[in-house]
């Protein structure tokens, strides 16, 4: 399951509603990325998460359908905010419900790495100096490239 | 066809989203961006390191030598940094 959305989420209902009823769940791994307060040395006032409507679910969806293809998956969830954020605000939750923690884990780890590099989502962060885009980061192409089949 | 700009993109070309009728010799993504540097100072700024620009057809992920047409909807922007 996938959602997009500009309001806050509460982890631990989502955690519940993700598994509640299946008991052939052993195992429920869950990330939650957080707004920092520093970047590069500078503090953070707020970010703004702008999004492509339409294409950030299709390309959610499908990394999510990759992680279902590689994985024995019970269960799993991305959730993604977009719009104006403060620090300390959750901005994404993934959750992957398996059997066994391994295949939780690894799933888990997958879904965010694979997000960071595909979900058309732009950080633009408020700096004393002024509003800066984020650059991408090479080691997020490391990370989602040891993921890469081969 | 409809173009998309999206992050610096946008700020650089002034607008987030435009409808526009490229000639006949534009025929691929490549062709597009190049017509689209020419056409306004914004998207001189904005495609003046093409190798810094995203693009997606469609909702995809494309390559430069992509072909386009008249129905597509084409979307520009940096590279993605959520999570």
């Amino acid at each position: 399951m996938i959602r997009v959305q500009n309001e806050d989420f509460d982890v631990g209902a989502e955690l519940k509603s993700l598994t509640d009823g299946n008991h052939q769940i052993g195992g429920l791994t869950s990330f939650v990325g957080l707004v920092r307060d520093l970047a590069g040395g500078q503090s953070v006032s707020a970010m703004t998460l702008e999004h492509y409507p339409g294409m950030t679910e299709k390309q959610l969806a499908g990394i999510e359908e990759e992680a279902h293809r590689r994985w024995p998956l019970e269960a799993s969830l991305i959730i993604h905010r977009h719009g104006r954020l403060e620090p300390g605000d959750r901005i994404v939750l993934v959750a992957c419900a398996s059997a066994h923690r391994e295949v939780a884990f690894e799933a888990c780890h997958f879904l965010i790495d694979w997000l960071k590099t595909k979900a058309p989502f732009w950080k633009l962060e408020g700096m004393p100096d002024g509003d800066k885009w984020v650059d991408s980061k090479s080691s997020d192409d490391d990370a989602a490239a040891r993921w890469a089949k081969g | 066809m409809k173009l998309l700009y999206f992050a610096w993109v946008r700020t650089k070309t002034g607008t987030g989203e435009e409808t526009v009728s490229p000639p006949d010799s534009v025929h691929d993504v490549a062709g597009l961006i190049e017509w689209l540097k020419l056409r306004s100072s914004g998207g001189a700024d904005a495609f003046s390191d093409p190798s810094l620009i995203r693009v997606a057809v469609n909702q995809d992920y494309v390559e430069l030598d992509h072909p386009v047409i008249a129905s597509d909807e084409i979307a520009f922007f940096p590279p993605v940094t959520g999570g």
